[in-house]
């Protein structure tokens, strides 16, 4: 009888303790321990250094067709975006112009940015259908359209993260705000010297929306 | 159906009380409008026609709506702006509001991939990467954890994007309506990952939507750790759908697109993620070329909601004029406003509550006896910064930046009372 209440205290004791570790590292023992098998299904994020780039591969020539069929209806055969769907090639040089042209290839840092987006998002309205070497495959074939690697190209998980993107110099940290000059809170409050001659009228560009103008 | 005969009894009635039917009451059953005109039978002395009949009972309405002489108070969009309204955005008629609350269904929606229906059941928040224990969270369980309960703006990083080169949209709505202000309910990141640990090394947050875009932003982890908040519930009831329904990112006082919707998962690590909307999108071109990156702060901006192309001057004599003014710094300080274009300056009244990283509301007396006004206002946050002009901004950005138009905006007020929006040079 003994022994068997001292087994039972045993068991309790043992099956207490787990519990008691994890409240003392949970602080509320809230939640649950995901499963590997349960964050990879998940976890599709791929950073510019090619971590997260899952297994696969894919060359501009195999890409240059699933394109046609899945990208082209919207972004145009040669990636010239149609409508206003967004363009995806050229635009080089055009940065510092009054009509600035932002591509995969004239302005995007980084090709893991594309393969993340292209598998995560696209096509627009079924995402995540696409496999990973038909990523890869629209990937290459739209850094072959910018003229960053040949068509013959492999890219895979392990070069992935090695492409140099022509734009990747192109961007400035930490944000310098405030940029602009320093008052101390204390602007001008009288016969303050600002041009006040009308120069533009929204009513005169007139695409404001019909209803807004009644 | 119920609703219109219930108007033709009432309509009915006051024919018969009133002995004549008038067109303004035949107009006030219409479902698209009503009538602009007084009906002279409903003022004193007369009886008016809705005192003599019953209202509706109590349950007419489970979930009530606005009067329906408001139906003019609506989220509206410009659809020139976009390829597809799943990927667009529309804008919070804040000319039409009081206060500092916006209604929760006129909170302004930017979807990238059309708004997910997701049943409560199926919500969970996966936090993985640099944590002590990888997890999954249920909505319950976030409910569970201790509560906040804040203020916060929500504005697009493109708030008045269309308005670097010169005033283009002629509305309050369509170049300041970007943004939002509710109370949010939730859970404070700095307590929820008491739960997983946190590895020395972790640096930056990615937070992912479940939407057809998968939203995606990399959020620095003194701001994750300082103020940012998973929230359910917006002005008290569950988010909307359109909102992020169940559960959204909430990271005050910075660009929209970072308040991921939808939020199914935290990832830890010790770099930033690059993701699309953070370097294709939501990055501020200049003029040589270079674009800055990680601008996240929404600086002091202000806005005269009443006078505005939307709001013309139907009165001479007195008039309150009426605006809204928020940080990303924190609180508003001070509001000044201009009728002459920016020569002069009278500082505004706040009203209160007046907080950190919320929209504060403000008001002016002024009379207006059918002179051209040049209307303008100006903010000061309480870190001293004051809102700039659009000349300050674009001899330092240019006009090709997209983001982050802070500028004071100019509205002329016509001789016949209505509005424009102008550009000052």
């Amino acid at each position: 009888m003994f022994a068997l209440v001292k087994e039972l205290l045993t068991f309790l004791f043992l099956l207490s303790i787990p519990n008691l570790i994890i409240a003392e590292e949970r602080k509320f023992n809230l939640g649950k321990i995901a499963t590997k098998t349960e964050i990879a299904g998940w976890d599709i994020d791929v950073r510019p250094d090619g971590l997260g780039a899952p297994l696969g591969s894919g060359n501009a020539i195999n890409g240059e067709e699933v394109y046609a069929e899945q990208c082209a209806s919207c972004h145009g055969d040669f990636g010239e975006g149609l409508d206003r769907w967004p363009e995806l090639v050229g635009g080089e040089d055009s940065l510092d112009t009054h009509d600035p042209v932002k591509t995969t290839g004239s302005y995007w840092p980084y090709a893991s940015t594309m393969y993340d987006y292209i598998y995560r998002a696209m096509p627009f309205g079924v995402a995540q259908s696409l496999t990973h070497d038909e990523t890869y495959q629209v990937v290459a074939y739209l850094l072959y359209m910018n003229e960053i690697i040949e068509e013959d190209f492999v890219l895979n998980d392990k070069n992935i993260g090695k492409i140099k993107m022509p734009n990747v110099e192109g961007f400035l940290m930490p944000d310098p705000r405030p940029d602009i000059a320093n008052v101390n809170g204390n602007p001008c409050m009288q016969n303050c010297n600002t041009p006040t001659k009308i120069i533009g009228k929204a009513r005169d560009i007139d695409v404001t929306p019909e209803e807004e103008k009644s | 159906m119920k609703k219109n005969k219930q108007k033709e009894l009432k309509i009915n009635r006051r024919e018969l009380l009133a002995g004549s039917a008038s067109l303004g009451a035949i107009a006030l059953s219409s479902k698209v409008g009503y009538s602009k005109d007084t009906n002279q039978n409903n003022l004193p002395p007369n009886v008016p026609e809705w005192t003599g009949v019953l209202g509706e009972g109590v349950d007419a309405n489970p979930y009530g709506m606005p009067s329906e002489f408001e139906n003019n108070v609506i989220r509206r969009n410009v659809e020139w702006l976009t390829a597809s309204t799943e990927s667009s955005v529309n804008f919070t008629p804040i000319q039409d509001l009081e206060g500092i609350i916006t209604p929760n269904g006129l909170c302004f929606e930017r979807h990238h991939g059309g708004v997910s229906i997701i049943n409560p059941r199926d919500y969970r928040l996966m936090i993985n990467g640099l944590v002590d224990r990888e997890m999954i969270f249920t909505l319950d369980d976030l409910k569970r954890f201790p509560q906040t309960n804040k203020f916060y703006f929500l504005e697009c990083a493109a708030n008045g994007g269309m308005e670097w080169k010169g005033s283009q949209l002629n509305g309050c709505q369509y170049t300041f309506g970007m943004v939002h202000n509710v109370q949010y309910t939730g859970v404070k990141l700095s307590d929820l990952i008491l739960e997983t640990g946190l590895k020395p090394k972790a640096k930056w947050v990615l937070a992912e939507g479940s939407d057809s875009s998968g939203m995606t932003r990399s959020i620095p982890i003194e701001k994750i750790l300082d103020d940012c908040m998973i929230a359910w519930a917006m002005n008290g009831e569950a988010l909307r759908s359109e909102q992020g329904y169940p559960a959204r990112l909430v990271v005050p006082g910075w660009e929209g697109n970072m308040w991921v919707k939808w939020l199914r998962r935290l990832e830890f690590g010790d770099m930033p993620y690059m993701t699309r909307e953070e370097t294709s999108k939501y990055t501020d071109l200049l003029p040589d070329g270079k674009a800055r990156m990680f601008t996240w702060v929404m600086d002091a901006k202000s806005v005269v909601t009443s006078p505005s192309p939307e709001k013309s001057i139907l009165y001479r004599g007195i008039h309150q004029l009426r605006g809204l003014a928020w940080s990303g710094r924190g609180k508003i300080k001070r509001v000044d406003v201009s009728l002459d274009g920016g020569k002069n300056w009278q500082t505004a009244k706040l009203h209160d509550p007046v907080m950190s990283k919320s929209l504060a509301r403000f008001t002016l007396p002024f009379e207006w006896n059918g002179q051209e006004l040049l209307v303008q206002s100006r903010a000061i946050d309480e870190t001293n910064y004051v809102q700039p002009t659009i000349h300050e901004l674009q001899k330092l950005r240019g006009v090709n930046s997209i983001y982050h138009n802070n500028s004071i905006a100019t509205w002329k007020v016509n001789k016949d009372g209505t509005v424009d929006n102008v550009r000052l040079g």
